[in-house]
């Protein structure tokens, strides 16, 4: 069981959450790599994936998750809701309550749109990226990915390199990092920096080769170019070359230091190629702790061993 | 008709009143203000344990009619400033359509004696459409009854059309009022830039946006000797750069909300939209500027940005929902709680920055108590107790930043020309 009810922001979870989460998703990848990949844990339970944003992997991963533990799941996005009617964000919530449904997975556009949703369901509310603001089961399978690769969370040093302020993945792992007693390190030009990055929690610095060698894991930060007002930097080619993660700098890098991404990678930007696809990289990892991470936590809040047969 | 004000304290550093006395009005005109006095027949109003002010004017309220009716109409929005305790309001340009001809000034005028409570004094648009770009009939405004101008929300992103504003203000006397507001820098932000922005995600508006359009402003100002008046300041170097330019002796006046003098960025805990505003709420250390401002008399008024909107269009997400909280209701009784009780401020000092100082810097006709002049007066209950609920607003919206507060003080009365707009704390129909 969990401390809380809602999963909106890594502020609602405590360390021992996240060690109950990742201990969690360790026996359902155990699932996930059977040939039936399928538990009957939350058959009869609802789960909507109301997506008012363009997603492809976060949503196509919960609905693997949802269905791997038997719920009911249905998604409610965008294009196809009653949104584009001009519906409000409460309207929408009232409606999905009014049809009973037991766990909301929330992507949306604008920082605060789960808070929102907590305020007028009963429902469980995960979210599943708010704007630029959080974004908390990616830090989890993140969490899940380097500890299953590294042995362990406590005291790994973790670079998190490049768009920081357009980055809701860095807004929830750089205090995932700190809750697991990990050293987060942001790395990026301060035209990518958030107004505060102090309070976050994590160490700041403007040059990736001179914190490098320090480093146990290269988060690399796709560059939202969509995001941008202005472009924040002169070129692609000047950002590769200062911030992109290439074979010279893994070369200069600790032996032992991985490289993930949460994707989707801009390669020859954050990325190059031959990173992207040497043994490194954990991109496809990440991908994988993600059905088996969004299935603990849909199934630890849906109330635990309580909810029928254990895993 | 006459009316006696009986035993209040009746306060007016214009005229270097501070007294226990009477005021004696009669048909609409202060005819004496002294001990004892009497009178054949008439009303008596017993005004013990009351303050009696001269008028209070907001120099800067959204009335929203023409336009945006459903938010605040000119009936509803004087009869919230009534109950505040104003008695006049001056009423922002930006309607539907924007108050930019001498024939929308005059539908103001004309509306406001049809259906209002409070005096309204329309602000004209600068540019035609607030759209930045051509001066707006500036002089047929003024003939119809405008008091100052602004492109409030939408500020001139032009220097050399703001100048040659200022140089045709210039030529009528007249006041333009600038909401500074750098719009490329504060490009899409919804709260102060810093540690807030940072925790909850949400785009940043710096103090800097602010800052190089005060300091842009006080130069044109200086350049082509028109007045200026910088509306709703809310960082401490905005203060300071009005502070230094009084002292060089330009012409420039300045206005704080109380929200930003009460609220700061720390209560945005979560994403309440009624806590949205333009600008900003700024840090613990921007307010405690803006309060000393007030005391030395850097600031010249309080002005309320009374920003009235539909629950359907703040219950949105927060970078979706319309900036802007309302505020005639709740200003007075804020200034008593936080500033006069606390003795931070006098009531002669609320005189100054609710009464002459909005008046002065928009070049209103004074209002001071003594004989001879129009009897627009506002009597405050400084003991009375008010607790901030929907159900207690005039106002046709109840989008407060303060709902929910326990507030100290009251307006109880307010005459406009002899005649109450409020009585008893009941706005008078």
């Amino acid at each position: 069981m969990l401390s809380c009810k809602h999963i909106m922001t890594m502020d609602d979870l405590t360390p021992e959450d996240i060690v109950t989460i990742l201990d969690t998703a360790d026996s359902f990848k155990e699932v996930n790599e059977r040939r039936i990949k399928k538990l009957p844990t939350l058959r009869g339970r609802t789960v909507v994936n109301l997506f008012l944003e363009p997603s492809t992997r976060t949503r196509t991963s919960f609905e693997i998750a949802a269905k791997r533990l038997s719920a009911d799941g249905l998604n409610f996005t965008a294009s196809a809701s009653a949104t584009v009617k001009g519906e409000s964000l409460r309207d929408t919530a009232a409606t999905l309550s009014a049809m009973a449904c037991d766990l909301v997975v929330v992507r949306h556009k604008y920082a605060g749109a789960p808070q929102m949703l907590a305020e007028c369901m009963d429902a469980h509310i995960v979210n599943g990226g708010d704007g630029v603001n959080q974004h908390p089961t990616q830090a989890l399978l993140d969490l899940f990915t380097m500890r299953e690769k590294l042995g362990h969370l406590e005291g790994l040093t973790v670079g998190i390199v490049g768009d920081i302020c357009h980055s809701r993945v860095a807004g929830s792992l750089v205090p995932a990092l700190r809750k697991v007693g990990a050293r987060p390190i942001i790395i990026a030009p301060k035209t990518l920096m958030p107004a505060r990055p102090d309070i976050l929690g994590a160490e700041v610095a403007y040059s990736l080769d001179e914190v490098l060698p320090e480093l146990d894991v290269a988060y690399m930060l796709r560059v939202q170019f969509e995001r941008a007002a202005q472009m924040p930097f002169p070129s692609n080619r000047e950002y590769a070359r200062f911030y992109g993660m290439n074979a010279a700098r893994l070369g200069a890098a600790k032996p032992g230091m991985i490289v993930m991404h949460p994707g989707p990678m801009n390669r020859g930007v954050e990325i190059s190629s031959d990173v992207a696809d040497s043994p490194r990289s954990h991109v496809l990892d990440q991908v994988n702790a993600g059905v088996a991470v969004r299935m603990a936590v849909m199934y630890l809040l849906l109330g635990g061993a309580d909810s029928g047969a254990a895993a | 008709m006459a009316l006696l004000l009986k035993g209040g304290r009746v306060i007016d550093p214009e005229v270097g009143l501070d007294a226990v006395c009477d005021v004696l009005i009669r048909d609409g005109v202060i005819v004496e203000i002294g001990t004892d006095l009497k009178m054949a027949k008439g009303e008596t109003v017993d005004c013990a344990e009351k303050i009696v002010l001269p008028g209070l004017v907001d120099a800067h309220t959204h009335l929203r009619e023409p336009g945006q009716e459903y938010k605040e109409t000119i009936a509803s929005g004087t009869r919230a400033a009534a109950h505040g305790g104003f008695t006049a309001v001056c009423a922002m340009p930006n309607t539907d359509p924007v108050c930019d001809t001498g024939s929308k000034v005059r539908f103001i005028v004309e509306r406001a004696a049809d259906a209002g409570v409070v005096r309204v004094h329309p602000i004209g648009a600068v540019t035609k459409g607030q759209k930045g770009e051509g001066l707006a009939e500036i002089g047929d405004m003024l003939g119809e009854g405008a008091v100052a101008f602004s492109d409030d929300g939408h500020p001139i992103a032009s220097a050399g059309m703001t100048r040659v504003a200022m140089d045709y203000l210039k030529g009528f006397g007249a006041t333009l009022i600038s909401h500074a507001e750098e719009a490329e820098l504060s490009g899409g932000g919804v709260v102060n830039e810093g540690v807030v922005s940072t925790r909850l995600g949400l785009p940043g508006w710096p103090s800097a946006a602010e800052e190089v359009m005060v300091a842009r402003d006080i130069q044109l100002a200086e350049l082509t000797g028109c007045r200026l008046h910088l509306a709703h300041l809310s960082t401490a170097r905005s203060v300071e750069l009005v502070r230094e330019a009084k002292a060089r002796g330009i012409a420039v006046t300045c206005e704080v909300t109380p929200h930003h003098l009460f609220l700061d960025e720390d209560g945005l805990l979560g994403y309440d939209t009624n806590l949205k505003m333009n600008p900003p709420l700024r840090t613990a250390e921007d307010r405690a500027a803006l309060i000393e401002a007030l005391v030395d008399g850097t600031v010249d008024c309080i002005a309320t940005d009374h920003a009235p909107h539909a629950p359907h269009e703040k219950e949105l997400e927060f970078e979706l929902a319309p900036f802007g909280t309302t505020g005639l209701e709740t200003a007075l009784s804020l200034v008593n709680t936080h500033l006069v009780a606390t003795e931070k401020l006098s009531w002669a000092d609320v005189a100054r920055l609710m009464a002459h100082g909005p008046r002065a810097a928009l070049g209103l006709p004074p209002v001071t108590l003594e004989a001879g002049t129009t009897a627009d007066i506002t009597i405050v209950d400084p003991e009375a107790r008010v607790e901030v609920t929907r159900e207690w607003f005039y106002s046709n919206s109840c989008n407060s930043a303060f709902l929910g507060n326990k507030l100290l003080g009251k307006a109880s009365d307010v005459l406009i020309g002899g005649y109450f707009a409020l009585r008893n704390g009941k706005v008078v129909e």
